[in-house]
């Protein structure tokens, strides 16, 4: 058994190309921790993420998530992982023509959960992200913020243990960024969520004071506890 | 519960798709009916063929002329000669009087002609009336029998019969190339309409792979949309097998180009024929739905 809730040992990624997005990452992250991953453009952010949710296959080394070897499971198998973890995005990825409701509801109908189990679960997460008084709006109804945060419903519907975030705040403006970030704070605190999240973003960084993984071109070369924004390490030379 | 719950999620989301595509799923479902219909067409066709074939080889019979100077006992001999044949199926003896009878009360003339002649001076031929197990030996069996002594002619309406028979295979051959044909270019337009399905909901299915919905969960709309496309493709077919037959066998009161060919009657031959082409519209669907989703859909 591994003491940590997710434990990368030596694993790098060499996509078909020929580019190594990610060199021998060692890596552990507790049962409900924060973390931010943080690097400029390029540096692997968005390949560590999805292998951690096993979009891509490391090329080398091994991927535990909550017991559970992601890098060896079989494409067929992929739904196992996707049913620990809850995943959201830069562009919310939601579906234009289904209404909040059922975009969260969505996410525990294709799993086969039980009607009366989808409304109750469905709604709770609604409520944690503030949005019960707009479940029958549809996406073009609502703003950037605010479609984010069903997004993060609907990736926390099923209470999954650990949450990823790619940058969820990029497209959204400082005051709705904070807003995502009191939401993911709040899920974070009451239901011991693991969060990771990628991102670009100094200021939001440095209010938090979380753990701050920082990769640059590929290589872990910094891992502060209750850190802030690296700038020194973000710098292109 | 949970499959059961999968598979209504599942069908509601076909449905929905059929729908939302609905000019794209129009043009599959079109091509499916038409090929459908042709299919029952053909298999109509070929039922009452091999239906009025095999009664016409039942009923073709041959007459054996015998020649009029011969004796009982001669008549005899041909008749054990005839019976020893590989392909008789039954044997018939009709003796000049009883033909001359026949005759005579089947027409008024020929009676007043025919009550003037004497046993002596009847012109008529004792015959045999054969009839053989296998209408396509026809040829060998006739053969044989001319060969006999004392046999003066035989008749079996050849001509036409080999006609028929010639007419009845290629129309057979020509129904079962033209079945193969349209099932494949429907297989074909059903995979592209699923295709199309599949990449217009895209965004969806990668979302649902996102979420963690099983393999199973994402194929199995398209597959359901793939056999209600079949399934609506086959309505119209079946009502046109049902009222079409129907109306044709009233009209020709159950016959065909001549009184000899009778057609299949529409109770309960219909029924098994929609039978027939339901089925063959799911599975179509089917099979091209889950080739495109083979093909398409990388999960
Ligand atoms: N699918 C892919 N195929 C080939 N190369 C890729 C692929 N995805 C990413 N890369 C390359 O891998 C490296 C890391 O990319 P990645 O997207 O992980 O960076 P990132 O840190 O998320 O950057 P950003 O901040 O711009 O989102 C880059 O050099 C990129 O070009
Ligand atoms: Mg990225």
């Amino acid at each position: 058994m591994y003491m940590e809730f997710i434990c990368i040992n030596d694993v790098t990624k060499q996509y078909k190309n020929g580019v190594t997005a990610i060199y021998d990452l060692n890596l552990k992250i507790k049962k409900g921790d924060f973390a931010f991953i943080i690097g400029g453009s390029g540096s692997g952010k968005s390949t560590l993420i999805k292998m951690l949710y096993r979009e891509e296959k490391p090329t080398r080394g091994e991927i535990v998530v909550g017991g559970l070897n992601v890098a060896k499971l079989r494409n067929s198998k992929v739904y196992k992982i996707r049913r620990k973890l809850g995943i959201v995005f830069q562009d919310y990825r939601l579906l234009p023509k289904s209404n909040v409701y059922e975009n969260v509801a969505f996410a525990l109908e294709v799993i086969g959960a039980k009607k009366t189990e989808i409304r109750t679960k469905t709604l709770k997460a609604l409520e944690l992200v503030g949005l019960k008084g707009k479940v029958r709006d549809y996406p073009d109804q609502l703003s950037g913020g605010e479609q984010q945060r069903v997004a993060i419903a609907r990736a926390i519907v099923n209470s999954p243990k650990l949450l990823l975030c790619d940058e969820p705040t990029g497209n959204l403006d400082p005051e709705m960024s904070m807003e995502i970030m009191r939401v993911l704070e709040n899920i974070n605190k009451t239901l011991g969520t693991t969060i990771i999240m990628a991102t670009h973003d100094k200021e939001i960084v440095n209010k938090m004071k979380k753990r701050v993984i920082v990769l640059k071109e590929g290589r872990l070369i910094n891992d502060y506890e209750k850190g802030k924004y690296d700038d020194e390490a973000i710098k292109n030379d | 519960m949970k499959l059961l719950r999968m598979i209504n999620f599942s069908l509601r989301d076909a449905f929905k798709s059929v729908f939302r595509n609905f000019s794209l799923s129009l043009a599959s479902i079109t091509c499916i009916t038409i090929t459908l219909v042709i299919v029952a067409v053909s298999l109509i066709l070929s039922a009452n063929v091999e239906n009025f074939s095999k009664k016409i080889r039942e009923d073709v019979t041959m007459v054996v002329y015998v020649n009029n100077g011969a004796t009982t006992e001669q008549v005899e001999t041909i008749r054990q000669q005839i019976a020893s044949l590989d392909n008789i199926a039954t044997l018939d003896f009709k003796s000049k009087d009883m033909v001359k009878q026949e005759m005579q009360s089947s027409d008024e003339f020929l009676n007043s002609i025919m009550s003037e002649w004497s046993a002596e001076e009847n012109p008529l031929k004792d015959t045999f009336l054969v009839t053989v197990k296998d209408i396509e030996k026809i040829k060998t069996t006739v053969t044989s029998i001319r060969s006999l002594e004392n046999v003066n002619l035989v008749d079996y309406g050849e001509e036409m019969i080999d006609k028929l028979i010639t007419v009845f295979k290629v129309i057979e051959k020509v129904s079962i190339g033209a079945v193969i044909a349209l099932v494949a270019v429907t297989i074909f337009l059903i995979i592209n309409t699923i295709k199309l399905t599949i990449y217009s909901r895209k965004r969806e299915i990668s979302i649902m792979r996102l979420v963690g919905a099983s393999n199973f969960t994402i194929k199995n709309p398209f597959v359901f949309e793939g056999i209600i496309l079949g399934l609506l493709g086959s309505i119209l077919p079946v009502l046109a097998i049902i009222f079409g037959y129907n109306s044709v066998y009233t009209h020709f009161d159950g016959k065909a180009i001549s009184p000899l060919i009778t057609l299949i009657k529409p109770t309960p031959f219909v029924y098994y024929l929609s039978a027939i082409i339901v089925l063959m519209g799911i599975v179509v669907g089917m099979i091209g739905s889950y080739r495109a989703v083979k093909r398409y859909l990388k999960v």
